[in-house]
């Protein structure tokens, strides 16, 4: 390469490779996320297939398992045949459908990546991952250690490559086995094309190198992007960047290397005998691929027309109550959709809306004695404000096996042969009868039932941790008054309306913070919904609001609660209530909310096949909580799995369907929001955060093994950050397949309740929300209010929709099919 | 009380033959077996143990059947119960009932839930019979299932690559204690002139008397068996196994490594104490590795930034502690020690997951951005140096690499000429030459006959070397493994006494194994047109039933307790003179070799991530 201009840009590469590593944090901010986010301004389908093609990866279901979805009628004839003939054209059908269930194709999972480095092995017998991996995956996790090593390391403030100088300078032992590494790592000029031209030579195969050598540990090389773009993400901070990485890395091939060849040996892109297909040439995609797409298509569909035809079925109107004993504004996850079924069915003069679960106030919150504050609202947000936590005194429990001293020779000689034996009987009680403790991850922990919370400011002036401490009238009329016009619960108050955020208990479980809420960055949301409280029921609130136009009466009275999704328990916040009947009527109110969890925890556990369903309720609902305080349980529950939903509109849609929590629900009135406004908002955070949430589901469950994190069982905690499996292996970002094997791989489909060109224009605003819809990563369906005829997007406009003929059959006794069946299950109408 | 100790026995091994026979689909039946069993044996033993206190704590010693019985060896199985096997069986029964219980959900849905209670239920049947053994032999056979349950719980998850790799690290670590074991057999042989039971070693004047003019012979058997409890209890320089042995699902890794199979060198320490505890130099030695260990161990353990390392480490420190307390001669101490530290490592690994929340909650509300450690004052260079070899681990591994393994491969790739051409060319030939020479003796001095068993005990060890390094044709890999057999057979002839009997005694395993073993590799390289040693190829995925047989010969091969061949083993030793030690050492290192190389065949054939593309399989790094 004599050539002036190099063909080699590092920053390029770098940019490059960090667009398509891992982008997931470090475990205690656990947020949902398109698992292929790199291939998201392609086609939904054409990044399938270029991914597998480049990476690897399986994106889709096999062929195999298709036909076997079809066999168990998971898959519907007539879908298929009615995709076949938009697809494909009626004359072609038959000859598709051989191809779909017939023809042999045999599916191939392998890529284009590491056919480069492979050389190593194959023309020098060198296996450069063996000799390198292991050492440089528990130096990496000693460095980015948040807190497990007693002896922490030693020096990082510098920079991760300058650290790795200041060692070797001052060490009697080296990383290095020959000199030439050594001084390559000291000459401080020295880049990532020098070292390329050392090992690889070839210029045009620079990248290409980089790809493979960085994709042998996609979890490692994915958390150090993610340190270095975000590095909040860890508590006890620490500088490092993927360059830094990579030179650390191809010093340690280099240094391998000379050991075994001397300093002598030709760089591999000159020992090429053949050509290697560059990473990211075009993909062909064969007639394999477009019958994976045509299955997927099917299957989604299947699905789908099952829910729309149920939407627009005409069923018997329920008459609206005019006394409305109480309203409950949930969180619009999956996970909520059953309990406010059984809400509604306890009380059919209660009524329930579904929000994003941070209740529209945006902030920071610190716990007592807290030395941080945490995020708890959608992660891309910035808050400006701070909310603290105030009470007299806190314990916090501890569990001394957990402690560094057990670990330590002379503590642990002590501690072994005193209570050592004490773990012995703790065994015992933790496996025959599971209790909580200090181990487990308990939600209404996050915040003290009876703490002060610094909601209102005081001096705007006073800024901590440069926040703002608490929210000023006008700052919490507008939070408010954006809540109540989003869901369009503007008027008709009732006496009590309860805003119930969610969370999660677990014990054992490193994935915990992917249980929470994730409109509040994978944390509880007691805050935000007492706050949320707090704010709408303060009068200067009020009278602004009735400036506004929104008339909240002085005998409304907001109140916030905490439902545990694991538990199915409920905490309610503030409700020592001085008005005697307002008491009487949530104590009435609180009756119903208890009996709807036990009944919930119901039609939970038939997913769970460990438990028996048909015992009785009260019993039942006891061992469902004990599941989320057991060692030994690695589903405590089953967090978003099956979701497949994504509906905005009003509850009128879906009040009389069965959707098996399969659905996010977020509450609109499109007759307060004939622009569009408001909807945009609502489809800003829905589509990245409830799409996100699919598409992890859908990649981890389709290929939970590159994809996902594999099974749970075997997983080590690394550094606090991640997990891998044993101590040598590679981070494993995604879902584990515990969480996911219960998933349907669907993309999401949202259904929004509006007439379709406001809807396309409102979509259209920014391109980041168009992409998802455009590129075909979120489905998107639109129900016209006066006729409730449907439009499906596609290629950019609306076309009228019919969904193929189903029959929806209608049940009237749940239970009994909960106590038999623990597959997914159809939509139902629900008879009243 | 005799008859009750037979029962507890026999109980695990018969649990473990009926659970083959459960149905694989029914994980309530499967796990609420080995539940119910495991739970009745625990319960049995807590009752005999009380019955066996109000008796005033007897030692018991029972004289099971003899198995092979000649004129100058008896191999008999012998069973033994004193406060030791006491506490071993205690704490070995009660973990492994409550994680039997644990198991039961935790492993809910996972491929080969039936594989983990079935490997479960035999290591118990292993453990059972190694901590209630009264003689060496009987150990042995539950230090060999041990093992094998060892390798096949590390390698559980066998797609994958990192748990195939690091089960095959220590099963070779297992191996090299397996030497140790053999040879300190073959010289209590010539020691006692008997096998000896540890009843018999309490007997102080006994061991007393044996030991005088016999003094060298006492330290080589001592060290033999600290080799062998170094091994299996991880310590210096073995140490670096046992993080790499959490593979496993997390509850397989509290009870083997956590607890209980770690523990099992410190079990043989105590049960030959009697023997060695009159030999001060043995004693300064087990103190020593234990010092190291328990230095290296602490150093390493605060380094590591992983829960489950952490506490391998950890309990591998204070298992140097109890080599130090052994040495001391403070039995009872290293009892409570060993108890305590299995409970507590057991149970932290099982709530090891919890540590992310758990601790990131502490760092949260306690969190202090400057540390203050011990190491602070150390000076900087210093401090650096033993930073880094303790992330390197003392660099342990590559010293055995570098020692051991290497050379071995070394060898044997001198030996590359043989190949599946030139095989039979080359050592039929030579075989016959070595019998013609053995038949005829004709005008051969004696010095030379005096060589022929180290000649060709070598010979038989090179060739396990070239089956070491064997790569490409498994057909000359297998022949060169069973050949290795008729080659110690053909050395030790040339000793007195051996009678075709006893040859046929020892062979008749071989052949039977090695036959059914080329039969099931013929078939496999028809099905999948060749297969080589290169690599992983995962071939279980398709064909388990090919390759649970081929596990089965290669175990008979390697002498493992199933065929004649494991007695024919000692039979052999016991042809070996007390003057060759030599003889002893290469044919105990071809039979430990030879079984690295047979789990290798085995584990590169049948396990790891699948050669065929039309499946998933995990990332090589995952």
């Amino acid at each position: 390469m004599n050539n002036a201009t190099h063909i080699f840009k590092e920053e390029n590469v770098i940019h490059h490779l960090k667009h398509y590593l891992p982008a997931q944090a470090a475990l205690k901010d656990f947020i949902h996320h398109n698992t292929l986010h790199a291939f998201q301004d392609r086609k939904f389908y054409d990044a399938l297939t270029e991914s597998s093609k480049i990476f690897g990866y399986k994106t889709s279901l096999s062929v195999k398992e298709y036909r076997q979805l079809f066999l168990d009628k998971k898959i519907s004839e007539d879908v298929l045949d009615k995709v076949l003939n938009d697809k494909k054209g009626t004359e072609n059908v038959s000859a598709w459908k051989y191809k779909l269930l017939e023809y042999p194709y045999e599916d191939n999972f392998s890529g284009r990546r590491s056919h480069l480095r492979n050389n190593w092995k194959d023309l020098y017998s060198v296996d450069l991952d063996l000799a390198i991996q292991p050492f440089l995956f528990r130096f990496l996790c000693s460095y980015l250690d948040q807190g497990i090593a007693i002896w922490k390391f030693p020096e990082w403030n510098k920079g991760f490559l300058t650290t790795i100088r200041e060692m070797e300078r001052n060490t009697y032992t080296s990383f290095f086995k020959k000199p030439r590494a050594k001084r390559l790592l000291m000459d401080r000029k020295c880049e990532i094309s020098d070292l390329l031209k050392i090992l690889v030579g070839d210029e045009t195969l620079y990248e290409h190198y980089l790809f493979d050598q960085q994709f042998s540990h996609p979890g490692w090389s994915g958390m150090v992007a993610v340190v270095e773009e975000n590095p909040v993400t860890l508590i006890d901070s620490r500088r490092i960047s993927l360059q830094e990485l990579i030179i650390f890395e191809l010093l340690l091939e280099i240094d391998t290397l000379d050991e075994k060849f001397g300093e002598n040996w030709l760089p591999l892109g000159l020992r090429l005998a053949k050509k290697v297909t560059p990473l990211f040439a075009p993909v062909e995609k064969t007639e394999y691929h477009e019958v994976l797409h045509l299955w997927q298509d099917a299957f989604e569909w299947s699905y789908y027309d099952q829910v729309l035809s149920g939407i627009v079925t005409d069923k018997d109107v329920r008459k609206e109550s005019n006394q409305k004993s109480f309203q409950a504004l949930f969180c619009i996850d999956d996970r909520e959709g059953s309990l406010r079924r059984y809400v509604e069915d306890l009380d059919p003069d209660a009524e329930t809306y579904g929000t994003p679960g941070f209740f529209n106030v945006e902030f920071y919150y610190k716990p007592m004695d807290g030395n941080f504050s945490m995020k708890v609202c959608p992660a891309p947000m910035s808050p400006k404000y701070l909310i603290k936590e105030e009470i007299d005194n806190k314990v916090n429990k501890k569990d001394f096996h957990f402690a560094n001293y057990t670990h330590s020779l002379f503590f642990g000689w002590l501690i072994t042969h005193t209570i050592g034996f004490w773990s012995a009987i703790r065994l015992f009680i933790n496996i025959f009868t599971p209790r909580l403790s200090p181990a487990t991850t308990f939600s209404f922990r996050h915040m003290d039932k009876f703490s002060r919370l610094s909601v209102e400011n005081s001096d705007i002036t006073v800024q901590e941790d440069g926040l703002q401490v608490g929210f000023t009238i006008p700052e919490m009329a507008d939070r408010v008054e954006g809540l109540l016009r989003s869901i369009g619960m503007v008027d008709q108050f009732a006496p009590l309306v309860y805003a119930v955020g969610h969370g999660a208990s677990s014990v054992n479980n490193t994935h915990y913070a992917g249980y929470d809420c994730g409109a509040c960055s994978g944390r509880p949301g007691s805050v935000n919904a007492r706050v949320i409280s707090y704010m709408a029921n303060h009068p200067e609130v009020r009278a602004i609001l009735k400036e506004r136009g929104i008339v909240i009466p002085s005998s409304t009275l907001f109140m916030g609660a905490l439902h545990d999704t694991t538990r199915d328990e409920i905490e309610f916040y503030d409700e020592m209530l001085t008005d005697t009947t307002k008491s009487q009527l949530h104590q009435k109110n609180k009756m119903i909310f208890v009996k709807a969890l036990s009944k919930n925890a119901k039609e939970r556990s038939r997913r769970f096949v460990t438990l028996n369903s048909k015992i009785d309720i009260q019993k039942l609902h006891e061992k469902v909580k004990t599941r989320s305080v057991s060692l030994y349980e690695p589903r405590p529950e089953l967090n978003h799995a099956t979701n497949s939903l994504c509906i905005v509109g009003s509850r009128r849609l879906t009040e009389d369907l069965f959707l098996d929590r399969r659905a996010f629900m977020n509450s609109y009135d499109y007759k307060i929001d004939l622009e569009g406004n408001y909807l945009f908002n609502i489809l800003k955070a829905a589509a990245p955060v409830c799409g996100g949430i699919n598409l992890e589901y859908y990649f981890s469950r389709v290929d939970n093994l590159k994809l996902g994190a594999g099974t749970k069982l075997p997983h080590n905690v690394m550094g606090l950050i991640g997990v891998a499996n044993g101590i040598d292996g590679d981070l494993r970002p995604g879902l584990p397949n515990q969480m996911v094997e219960v998933h349907d791989p669907l993309r999401l489909l949202m259904i929004v309740e509006h007439h379709p060109d406001v809807v396309l224009k409102t979509i259209q605003r920014t391109p980041e929300l168009y992409e998802w819809f455009i590129n075909e990563w979120v489905h998107l369906v639109v129900i016209a209010p006066e006729d409730k005829s449907l439009w499906r997007f596609s290629e950019g406009s609306f076309h009228a929709y019919k969904p193929a003929a189903q029959t929806i059959v209608s049940v009237d006794n749940l239970e009994t099919i909960f106590e038999h069946q623990s597959e997914n299950l159809p939509v139902y109408l629900l008879k009243n | 009380m005799e008859q009750i100790l037979e029962i507890l026995i026999v109980w695990p091994f018969l649990a473990f033959f009926i659970s083959l026979f459960l149905p694989k689909e029914n994980e309530k039946i499967i796990s609420g077996f080995t539940y119910g069993l495991v739970g009745l044996h625990f319960m049995a033993i807590v009752a005999f143990i009380i019955f066996w206190m109000t008796k005033g704590i007897p030692d018991i010693n029972i004289k099971e059947i003899s198995l092979y019985q000649t004129s100058h060896l008896n191999f008999f199985i012998d069973f033994y119960f004193d406060n030791v096997t006491a506490v071993y069986c205690f704490v070995g029964s009660m973990l492994t009932f409550l994680v039997a219980t644990y198991s039961r959900i935790y492993l809910h849905r996972e491929s080969g839930y039936k594989r983990f209670f079935n490997t479960l239920l035999l290591f118990y049947a292993g453990y059972t019979l190694a901590v209630f053994s009264g003689n060496m032999e009987t150990l042995f056979i539950g230090w060999e299932i041990l093992g094998l349950t060892s390798f096949l719980l590390v390698a559980f998850y066998r797609d994958r690559y990192l748990p195939v790799k690091n089960a095959f690290k220590v099963f070779s670590i297992y191996r090299i204690g397996d030497v140790g074991i053999l040879l300190a057999m073959w010289a209590s042989h010539h020691l006692w002139h008997e096998n000896i039971t540890f009843a018999k070693l309490n007997n102080y004047e006994l061991v007393h008397e044996h030991l005088v003019g016999h003094s060298l012979f006492g330290v080589f058997i001592s060290m033999m068996i600290l080799i062998a409890a170094c091994a299996k209890s991880a310590q210096f320089p073995f140490s670096s196994w046992l993080p790499r042995a959490m593979e496993g699902p997390t509850p397989s890794s509290a009870i083997f490594y956590g607890s209980l199979s770690v523990h099992l060198g410190v079990f043989l320490l105590l049960r030959t104490m009697p023997f060695w505890e009159q030999q001060i130099f043995v004693r300064v030695m087990i103190g020593l590795v234990g010092l190291v260990t328990a230095a290296i161990g602490a150093s390493i353990g605060r380094v590591q930034s992983s829960v489950k390392s952490q506490i391998a480490y950890a309990s591998v420190a204070q298992i140097g502690l109890i080599f130090i307390e052994l040495a001391l001669g403070l039995e009872s101490l290293a009892l409570v020690h060993f108890a305590g530290n299995a409970f507590l490592r057991t149970y932290q690994l099982l709530v090891s997951p919890s540590a992310v929340s758990y601790l990131i909650r502490e760092q949260f509300y306690h969190f202090v951005p400057k540390h203050q450690n011990i190491e602070t004052h150390f000076s900087k260079k210093l401090e650096y140096s033993l930073f880094l070899l303790s992330i390197k681990e003392y660099n342990m591994d590559e010293l055995l690499d570098r020692f051991i393994w290497s050379p071995f491969k070394k060898l044997g790739n001198l030996l590359r000429f043989i190949n599946i051409k030139n095989i039979y060319y080359i050592t039929i030939p030579t075989f016959l030459v070595g019998v013609l020479i053995q038949v005829t003796r004709y005008n051969i001095p004696d010095f030379v006959v005096e060589i022929m068993p180290e000649l060709f005990a070598f010979i038989g060890l090179l060739l396990v070397f070239r089956a070491y390094a064997g790569r490409r044709n498994v057909f000359v890999v297998w022949t060169l493994l069973v050949m290795n057999h008729f080659w110690t057979v053909l050395a030790i002839s040339f000793n007195d006494n051996l009678t075709v009997d006893e040859i046929v005694f020892y062979l008749i395993g071989v052949i039977i194994a090695g036959t059914v073993g080329y039969l099931i590799l013929y078939k496999i390289t028809q099905l999948e047109k060749g297969v080589d040693l290169n690599r992983f190829q995962g071939h279980v995925y398709e064909y388990p039933k090919l390759a649970a047989g081929f596990l089965i010969t290669c175990l008979g091969l390697a002498g493992f307790p199933i065929t004649s061949t494991f007695i024919g083993e000692d039979i052999l030793f016991s042809h070996i003179r007390y003057d060759q030690i030599f003889l002893a050492f290469f044919v105990s290192s071809g039979f430990v070799i030879s079984g690295i190389a047979l789990i290798r065949m085995y584990a590169r054939i049948f396990l790891g991530p699948h050669v065929k593309r039309y499946h998933e399989v995990a990332q090589r790094s995952a």
